[in-house]
């Protein structure tokens, strides 16, 4: 009784605002904005004018027109679609065949009309709801977008002190590299099986040590690490460079311990360079060809190492700038504030880890090594919002599968937070990301309410 | 989330690297060959000749029932038992067995729904050299003859069936070992890692060395059977009291026990059946390769065109001729090789020879004599019983994926199909969703709420299905297993302990399903107080029930493992024929008996029928997959399995977009229509694939729903005759040859032809439509063509070619809606389609769709449906049965009709009213609109 009689009411409410006569009726399921087609006691037109009935077959549960316009409120036409008002919520077409299917569809109850389903009028309770979160919807937008223009200006900033830095570390770059052509020089001399010749060089090595260490210092060496240097722990350890398939020399999509013991741990015993697989590591492939030769000279080998090293760095460090600069950081640099961050989500089984422009990975929280869950792609998201889509792919090989891959999909926010995670296919990850750098200028909540609300 | 299986895998891939970049498919060196297993090689190596069988006429003895008869080897003197039964609906039961085995031979029981009716037998002639016996009419006989021994079965002067007629009959007698070498019994059993690897590793150890083992297994002193004096001496030969395969060594307390038989067929060039295997329709000469093989296996990406054996196991074979046709069921349920041989027999007449071979048991043998295919149908049903009759929705569309994650994704895919508007009944949830796959169990943080999930499925009207395997983890803290352990409801190992292996939860224990008190406490598990979170609308899918056995010998159990007195040998097969009936009935019992319950089996065995559906296994996204879906679904339904099904899109590997499609709407006209995929595949939900895909998938779909009321109709009749639903042509044109070896399309009843496109980028098919005089109607244009042609139809990706018989009327609900709960009321389309006379007949059937009310309280409507002289009427084919529907009809269609002057509907109560109509003269399809009678009452249309 009271449902009918605040159906009643809201109707009577809808018809003073629209300014209508109370007394039109439109057949049932017909949007406001399809009445006129409708005229009662006429012949009516399907929608596609295909062909003409008599009134009376409008709504008569049996389909005439081949688009279904003439059941707009029957389950009659495989094509027809039901226009629910909805009042107190937002109005909605639901296809015509759940109309009576004895599921409620409508909030306004009226795609139920004959089937024994008990419908209770959720509309208003829902506009609430609707209502209230677009309202925290429209804060966070404003907020997030405040944020915004603040990290488009630090973005601003931050782009051209990188350029600078890169200019610098170009120049410091060629002159390491003049110093490594003379070293060069005196290396392949040391060829020379003789003792003597030998001893010399490693002196005049000596020499050179200590100047490219200084060099080193210069040119802020750490910058190297992070491509390796996953945890940003100042270490590089095991599991990060597992993690860097590019380091992987037999190509089995994973590095062993040992592959990565025998490879680039320069506080390792082993012999940086000895061993043929690592031409992939650095620049410098030749000399290490070169100096696997001589595995008698185990020591100068070592020193050697660090110059070489030193220099591996500094082009490394070249091309991180480089890089960075490269990327696209979104139409005005927003989201150049994630690079070289990471982001944790915690589950109960696996800590997951997303350094944007970077890569993901996977850690199990109970022990186990690290899984890398995609290295940076490209944005992918579609056409109208590019940057709402992250993709992160080539990441470590699935047995029978494809590489792992993540896509991260962000929303606007006021932090900067991972907040779920998903494998929706094996392999194929899901993260779920905000940030303030997908904001977009927010409308006036009104502007968004309306917007939602057909009377 | 990957991470542990990739672990499991990685493992795996390490000591199958070698092979798997030898080999693509299946590792064949996991499975025997004919050669490799020790009875079939002995067995073959018998070549045909003279039989040393002689049967002793003066032991023959005649009762109302049967006769029975005793069987001299004339080598070994051992005496068997033959006893011959006229059964009810014209066929011969064929048992032998030894007269008195030192210890008895496994019988198989359950299958059989009632021990078959007998009818009298007379003696019409005999002499000392044979007994000729009536079979009934005027010049059925069957002639016994003693030296050799051989039954012929004569219709006339007309030779239809000889048995031992090649002499092939053999039958190893249970015998004491006359020496005993343990050396080779003790150490088997290794540790559990040992026993993995060597599942895996042994693959890349060459034959020569499984040779060598067998060597030393074929060192026995010679034995001597002592049956009296003129026997000769028996030689113990290779792997007769031990085997070894690979690592797996199989001791044999019983020794030798095989048997077999051959069975001549005059003028039979087409076999068929004894499913299930990877290959056409038309059993192909075994020939210089190897028999096909019954014996259930969980065989991993298996390979076309191969009679290697699969999931499950019917040892039925028919043949076919364009006079008769006729079965052979060999009732055993141990290891059974079937060697098929057709050529030329005597006198130029084609002639198929059948020879079966199974490990244990006794030779229990029905011929069925038709002499129509329906009659063999008939006499099978008779034996075995008939397809249970499933539940409407479970006809309908089923999404499956190993895995559906969790209940958001439960949830999001269920939206998906809303928002795609796709209509679907079930969803499936595989192992994954249990707590560390222990059955009955869910994982709590995927699935914590799994009653709010299925309450959620059901206020869409919808349903699930979760995974139930019959291993058993081995956990202490696991009430499934503790309550099976200290019933001690576990098959045994043969030195009696818990037999254990290793399956999906790591160490497993597998519950001895022959016994009827543990099947009895099965099926109380899934009482709604016993499995936790389970409601009225979850249903169960037994999966792994060859049982599957990842460390046993050809991944299954060892046959020496113990079912109470029985070894494994003897009832391998049985096991998921049994899984698959305790599970059934526990749906039943959880509702008081009244709710029909819905189960997929992988594994079953003759009679699974009785007990649900089953479906082809872990096929591959391969076209040659699609195609063969085909025949395999053919011959399960050839056998009385007509609900059956191939994973739609393929469980291994990733489909094409295109193949998903045409597997989609190949898949939307087989029984039981459900996709499925790998774990390790990408997400393939219908709406994955672009808006014009998803359009074609949603199409595929939606034609499957409205032709709910069809398949429906179908399965009740299969449940009451045993026809199959889908049918090869032959079935229905017997006499016409050309539909013989048809297997690319085929019969849904007998009015629905469907010739579905399985060829890569394809711009045409040709459908052959069989039957001189008969017309068929394109059921999407309604253009009519004539039978007995080769019609090239051109396809687009949106066509599925299908065509309505004339003669037919067909009954369909138009109104596609979510679910097929959902469609329940909604009212039919008729679609007449006028034969060359202007005839046409159909059935409607209706009930609730999903209890036994009508069976238990004759709540349903059956009616006939018939077009002639004009007129269109309903009547009632079951006047004592109700079932208040609220259906009615608001159209028909009559194809190939001419244009009325006026149409009139007149109802029992009198009442005549004009129906409004539209011709259409391009189509000849006449269209009645909303004539609006009740789906349940008579009625007539006539047109003037």
């Amino acid at each position: 009784m009271s449902c009918a009689l605040l159906l009643l009411l809201m109707s009577w409410a809808l018809a003073m605002r629209t300014g209508a006569a109370v007394e039109i009726q439109r057949p049932r399921g017909v949007p406001l904005s399809s009445e006129q087609f409708y005229e009662e006691n006429k012949p009516f037109t399907c929608l596609d004018g295909f062909s003409t009935i008599s009134f009376d077959r409008v709504n008569d549960d049996y389909c005439d027109c081949r688009d279904g316009s003439d059941e707009p409120g029957t389950a009659a036409c495989p094509n027809g679609s039901f226009h629910c008002t909805n009042a107190g919520f937002r109005p909605a077409f639901i296809p015509s065949s759940r109309i009576n299917d004895g599921i409620c569809d409508c909030c306004d109850t009226t795609d139920e009309y004959n089937s024994g389903a008990t419908c209770q009028n959720t509309c208003r309770e829902m506009g609430r709801k609707e209502r209230e979160s677009l309202q925290i919807m429209a804060e966070i937008t404003k907020e997030g977008f405040m944020l915004k223009q603040q990290l488009i200006h630090e973005a601003k900033r931050g782009q051209e002190d990188k350029q600078g830095k890169l200019t610098e570390l170009q120049g410091s770059k060629k002159d390491l590299e003049e110093k490594v052509e003379a070293l060069r020089t005196v290396k392949e001399t040391a060829e020379d099986p003789e003792k003597e010749a030998k001893e010399r060089h490693l002196k005049a090595w000596g020499e050179q040590k200590e100047l490219i260490r200084m060099e080193k210092d210069k040119t802020r060496m750490a910058e190297a690490f992070l491509e390796l240097d996953d945890d940003a722990d100042g270490y590089v350890s095991v599991a990060e460079l597992q993690s860097h398939l590019e380091l992987d020399p037999d190509s089995d999509g994973s590095l062993t311990e040992t592959e990565t013991q025998v490879r680039c741990l320069p506080s390792q015993e082993n012999n940086f360079y000895h061993t043929s697989k690592l031409q992939g590591c650095s620049p410098f492939g030749e000399i290490r060809r070169f100096e696997s030769k001589i595995g008698d000279l185990h020591d100068s080998c070592r020193s050697n190492e660090k110059v070489w090293a030193g220099g591996l760095w500094m082009t490394t460090g070249c091309m991180n700038l480089e890089k960075e600069i490269g990327f696209d950081f979104g139409p005005s640099a927003e989201f150049a504030y994630l690079y070289s961050q990471c982001y944790e989500l915690s589950t109960s089984e696996y800590i997951y880890r997303l350094c944007p422009f970077n890569r993901v990975s996977q850690k199990p929280k109970f022990g186990g090594s690290e899984t890398n869950l995609g290295l940076w792609g490209q944005w992918a998201g579609p056409e109208d919002s590019l940057y709402s889509v992250m993709k992160y792919d080539h990441g470590q090989g699935c047995w029978q599968g494809p590489n792992r891959s993540t896509t991260v999909k962000l929303t606007c926010g006021k932090e900067t937070v991972v907040t779920s995670t998903s494998e929706p296919s094996r392999c194929e990850y899901l993260m779920e990301f905000t940030t303030p750098a997908v904001c977009q200028e927010p409308a006036s909540l009104d502007e968004v309410l309306q917007g939602h609300t057909e009377l | 989330m990957a991470n542990f299986i990739e672990r499991m895998c990685l493992y795996l891939v390490l000591v199958l690297s070698v092979f798997l970049s030898i080999i693509q498919a299946v590792d064949r060196s996991n499975f025997k060959t004919c050669d490799q297993s020790a009875f079939c090689s002995r067995q073959r190596a018998m070549k045909p000749g003279q039989s040393s069988y002689r049967a002793l006429l003066e032991t023959l003895e005649l009762s109302d029932s049967h006769l029975t008869v005793q069987l001299l080897n004339n080598n070994n003197k051992v005496l068997l038992l033959l006893e011959l039964y006229r059964l009810q609906g014209n066929m011969t039961r064929v048992k032998i067995n030894e007269l008195k085995p030192v210890k008895p031979r496994y019988e198989v029981p359950d299958v059989l729904i009632t021990d078959p009716p007998t009818e009298l037998m007379s003696v019409v002639a005999q002499d000392e050299h044979r007994v000729v016996l009536s079979l009934g009419g005027e010049d059925w006989r069957l002639i016994l003859s003693a030296q050799p021994f051989r039954l012929d079965i004569m219709e006339g002067p007309q030779v239809l069936l000889s048995l031992n007629s090649r002499g092939l009959l053999a039958f190893e007698q249970l015998r004491i070992r006359k020496d005993t070498i343990s050396h080779k019994i003790s150490s088997t059993v290794g540790s559990m890692w040992d026993k993995i690897k060597s599942v895996f590793s042994s693959k890349s150890q060459t034959d020569t060395k499984e040779a060598g083992e067998k060597e030393d297994t074929e060192k026995h002193d010679k034995e001597k059977v002592s049956e009296g004096e003129e026997a000769e001496e028996e030689v113990d030969q290779p792997g007769m009291w031990e085997e070894t395969f690979k690592t797996h060594a199989d001791t044999k307390p019983n020794g030798p026990s095989s048997i077999s038989l051959d069975f001549s067929l005059p003028g039979v060039e087409h076999v068929y059946g004894i499913p299930e295997h990877a290959d056409g329709l038309r059993l192909k000469n075994t020939d210089g390769g190897d028999p096909y093989r019954l014996y259930n296996l969980d065989v991993f990406q298996y390979e076309l065109f191969n009679p290697m054996a699969l999931y499950g196991a019917v040892p039925v074979l028919l043949s076919h001729n364009t006079h008769r046709t006729m079965g052979l069921f060999w009732l055993n349920a141990a290891e059974t090789w079937v060697d098929v041989s057709s050529g030329q027999g005597s006198s130029e007449v084609p002639q198929t020879d059948v020879r079966w071979i199974s490990e244990s048991g006794i030779i229990d043998v029905f011929i069925m004599l038709g002499p129509r295919p329906n009659d063999v149908f008939t006499q099978y049903a008779s034996l075995t019983g008939t397809q249970a009759f499933p539940p409407l929705s479970s006809l309908a569309y089923h999404q499956c994926r190993w895995n559906y994650n969790d209940q958001e994704d439960v949830s999001a895919v269920d939206q998906g199909f809303d928002e795609h508007d796709i209509p679907y009944d079930f969803i499936w949830l595989d192992i994954e969703h249990t707590d560390g796959k222990r059955y009955f169990t869910w994982d709590n943080n995927k699935f914590p709420q799994p009653k709010d999930m299925l309450q959620g499925l059901l206020d869409k009207r919808r349903k699930m299905v979760t995974i139930v395997d019959p291993h058993i983890k081995v956990d202490s803290s696991y009430k499934i297993h503790t309550e099976i352990r200290s019933r001690g409801y576990y098959i045994k190992n043969k030195d009696g302990g818990d037999y254990e292996g290793w399956c999906w939860p790591g160490n497993a224990g597998y519950p001895d399903f022959t016994n009827p008190e543990m099947r009895k406490w099965w099926a109380s598990m899934f009482a709604y107080g016993q499995y936790e979170g389970s409601m009225e609308n979850l249903y169960t899918w037994n999966d792994m029930n060859e049982p599957s056995v990842f460390n046993g010998p050809e991944v299954t159990m060892h046959k020496d493992a113990l079912h109470g007195p029985w070894e494994h040998r003897d009832v391998h097969n049985l096991y998921g024929f049994y899984v698959q009936m305790a599970t059934a009935e526990g749906q039943i019992q959880r509702s008081g008996g009244l709710e029909r319950p819905f189960v997929l089996t992988r594994a079953f065995f003759a009679g699974s029928q009785r007990y649900g559906a089953v479906w082809t296994g872990d096929n591959a996204a391969e076209w040659g997959h699609l195609k063969m879906s085909i025949p395999m679904c053919l011959s399960l339904g050839l056998v009385g399995i007509s609900f059956c099904g191939a994973d739609v899109g393929g469980f291994f590997k990733t489909p094409s977009a295109e193949l998903l499609v045409r597997w989609y709407q190949a898949g939307a006209y087989q029984p039981f229509f459900r996709a499925h995929a790998h774990l390790d595949t990408p997400r393939r939900e219908p709406w994955l694939f672009g808006p014009d895909n998803t359009a074609l998938i949603r199409e595929a779909v939606r034609q499957r729903y409205t032709l709910l009321p069809y398949w429906y109709l179908q399965f009740y009749h299969a449940q009451r005759t045993g026809q199959p639903v889908m049918r090869p042509l032959w079935v229905e044109y017997p006499e016409d040859i050309a539909t013989f070896s048809i297997d690319d399309e085929f019969l849904i009843g007998r009015d629905l032809l469907v010739h579905p496109v399985t060829d890569e980028r394809s711009s045409g098919v040709t459908a052959y439509l069989p039957g001189n005089g008969e017309v068929w109607y394109d059921v999407h244009t309604f253009q009519r063509h004539d039978g007995a042609q080769n019609l090239s139809i051109p396809v687009t990706m949106s066509s599925i070619p299908v065509f309505q018989r004339g003669g037919s009327i067909i009954c369909r609900k138009n109104r596609v809606r979510r679910s097929s709960s959902c469609m329940e009321n909604d009212p039919y389309t008729l679609y007449v389609a006028l034969d060359s006379q202007g005839n046409a007949e159909g059935e409607l059937y209706i009930d609730d769709g999903h209890t036994f009310k009508h069976e238990t309280d004759k709540q349903f409507i059956h009616r006939r449906l018939s077009f002639t002289a004009n007129s269109l009427s309903s009547s009632d084919l079951s006047p004592d049965s109700q079932f208040p529907s609220a259906s009615w009809v608001e159209q028909v269609n009559i194809l190939g009709a001419q244009k009325p002057d006026a149409v009139t509907l007149t109802t029992t109560d009198g009442g005549e009213s004009s129906v409004e109509f539209a011709f259409d003269p391009d189509t000849a399809v006449l269209t009645l609109r909303k004539p609006g009678m009740n789906a349940g009452v008579n009625w007539t249309l006539h047109l003037r």
